[in-house]
């Protein structure tokens, strides 16, 4: 059977009501999903037999710029048994209540959250260690977001004095 | 200022030392030592900080800072077209730059469904193995002389000097090469470099057996990495830790034959396993790969067939110089895509290639416009990287330098 085949008929069949949208572009399969059922369905497709999907190649955000809803976590997953690489997509109302953290489905969300909080102020509840990836601690602004300007807000990271 | 300073401290240590307030030993010798290694020192390779809590000379645990050579790269892409990336992508693993250049085009190519053509494909493979191995030899040659072997070093140097050469008569560049174009290639694999590479696979292959001999009979080496740095296949899946260093953990998973790009599924090679788990056997499977590069490389400039080295896609490719200077349809194209860019169709894909360090993968979103909307880099180093808190847990002081040596990052792909 089709890989995309299988993944979208598992999940429509335990998750049909939080899926929001299936999209297929260049070959890759992209599924949008409620970000209340994100944990299960990601820990339904971990530990399916036939899906398998236990590596987590990445996680990161889009920032839309929108009015109703602004950020999109993306998750990149893998499954050896399938040789398939998965994205999932969930829309975020609001970056200060969040998402609720994938750590406890993958280890390895552990870097790739803290990466998306720094760059993107992204809240992930429940997260071991939420503190910011490359910034300094004390850097109030979030670089990725788009109306970040490119060349950096002037007095934003103190330099030494000469 | 002074107030952020402390504050800013005190979050770090708190992380190391989160779930554990037993520092009530009388004796102050029973007590914890913490311990700031990094960003400058020698063995970091590069600007990795790395804060330890220490019990004599056992690692409790520590804790990895980075971002100290954070320049903005996703940022910057958000910025600029498409092509003005490529030099940008040198930077990020500035030890294999041709494969990142590779990958990146790569990725590019598959968002705006551009064919390239076949020798620009089999030109492509040669300069990414040649990069892969001089990728690996900085790997091994640093990695001996961090656990003490200084001769292994300068022997890996001499040898890697040589791609060099071949890289500065193909891109003219010997580091930051940006030799890969969308669409195909900046120059071709001409005679003399295809002499080059021949003549210097000649010479790679007994120099490789005599560094083997030199370093992998050596009792003090081999007692120093065997059975050091154990990371088990399950963990290695779970925290995300791709290439060599997956493979020596036992998992045969490679890019290159999971999913062939290029002409990959034309070339027989085979994906050295070692499942040990530990510095050694990460060690041996990147000694493996280098030979497995050569064959890669051998039967390349076999099967390389002549032809074009760019696509002949107007919209897309830059045309030749010499048509641009005597034709007008190519003057307008090349303003056109210098100026404005290449406007893929809106979209998003994710591509991923076999680098040395691991899986490189691109993830852009486009908007149909001539920047990229979103440009996220997967970058090996930083995943693999996550694997050393939990791999240091418990080791001696003195293997840890091994350690990080062993899982080879490379701090300009893993600060991005």
């Amino acid at each position: 059977m089709n890989v995309k085949i299988l993944i979208i008929e598992k999940l429509k069949e335990n998750f049909s009501e939080s899926i929001e949208k299936i999209e297929e572009y260049r070959d890759d399969l992209s599924i949008s999903i409620n970000s209340e059922k994100l944990l299960q369905v990601c820990n339904f497709l971990k530990s399916d037999p036939e899906l398998q999907f236990i590596m987590c190649k990445d996680i990161t955000a889009i920032d839309w710029a929108k009015k109703d809803y602004r950020f999109e976590v993306v998750y990149h997953i893998y499954s050896f048994k399938l040789n398939y690489t998965l994205r999932l997509k969930t829309k975020i109302k609001d970056p200060d209540e969040g998402i609720e953290s994938a750590y406890s489905v993958w280890q390895s969300a552990n870097w790739y959250e803290r990466e998306t909080y720094d760059m993107y102020g992204i809240k992930f509840k429940n997260h071991p260690d939420l503190r910011r990836m490359y910034m300094p601690e004390y850097f109030e602004y979030y670089p990725l977001r788009k109306d970040f300007p490119l060349l950096g807000i002037p007095g934003s990271l103190p330099l030494p004095k000469k | 200022m002074e107030e952020l300073k402390k504050e800013k401290k005190s979050k770090i240590i708190d992380a190391l030392l989160k779930n554990r307030s037993y520092l009530t030993v009388e004796d102050p010798l029973e007590n914890e030592l913490i311990l700031n290694m990094g960003p400058q020192h020698p063995a970091t390779h590069g600007v990795l900080r790395l804060v330890l809590s220490l019990d004599g000379e056992t690692v409790i645990k520590g804790i990895a800072e980075l971002g100290y050579l954070h320049r903005g790269y996703e940022k910057l892409a958000e910025n600029m077209t498409y092509l003005e990336y490529i030099p940008h992508t040198d930077r990020l693993d500035y030890t294999s730059t041709m494969c990142n250049n590779v990958a990146y085009v790569l990725a590019v190519e598959k968002l705006a469904g551009i064919e390239i053509p076949k020798r620009a494909a089999y030109i492509r493979m040669i300069v990414a193995e040649l990069s892969r191995i001089a990728g690996h030899l900085i790997a091994v040659g640093t990695f001996v002389m961090d656990v003490g072997a200084v001769t292994g070093f300068m022997w890996a140097f001499r040898e890697r000097e040589k791609i060099q050469e071949i890289f500065d008569r193909v891109a003219g560049a010997r580091f930051t090469t940006s030799y890969t174009r969308i669409g195909g290639v900046a120059s071709d694999f001409d005679d003399e470099a295809i002499a080059m590479t021949r003549k210097f696979i000649d010479e790679f292959l007994p120099a490789l057996d005599e560094f083997e001999k030199l370093i992998n009979t050596n009792k003090i080496f081999l007692d120093r990495v065997e059975g050091i740095g154990y990371l088990s296949k399950e963990d290695a899946i779970e925290l995300g830790v791709t290439g060599p260093n997956l493979r020596g953990s036992g998992v045969e998973y490679d890019v290159r034959k999971a999913k062939p790009y290029l002409c990959y599924d034309e070339i027989d090679f085979k994906v050295p396993v070692y499942y040990e788990g530990d510095c050694l056997a990460r060690y041996f499977v990147r000694l493996d790969e280098m030979r497995e590069s050569c064959k890669i490389i051998l039967q390349c400039l076999e099967k390389m067939p002549p032809g074009p080295i760019l696509a002949n896609d107007p919209k897309k490719v830059l045309p030749g110089k010499t048509e641009i200077y005597t034709r007008m349809e190519e003057l307008i194209h090349d303003f056109m895509l210098v100026n404005f860019g290449m406007n893929p169709p809106e979209g998003d894909i994710f591509f991923s290639a076999e680098n040395p360090k691991g899986e490189l993968g691109f993830y852009i979103v486009s908007q149909g416009k001539g920047f990229p909307y979103k440009l996220k880099i997967r970058s090996p180093s930083f995943c693999n990287l996550q694997a050393l808190e939990k791999i240091i847990q418990g080791a001696m002081i003195s293997d840890v330098v091994a350690i990080i040596g062993s899982l080879d990052p490379v701090m300009g792909e893993a600060d991005k």
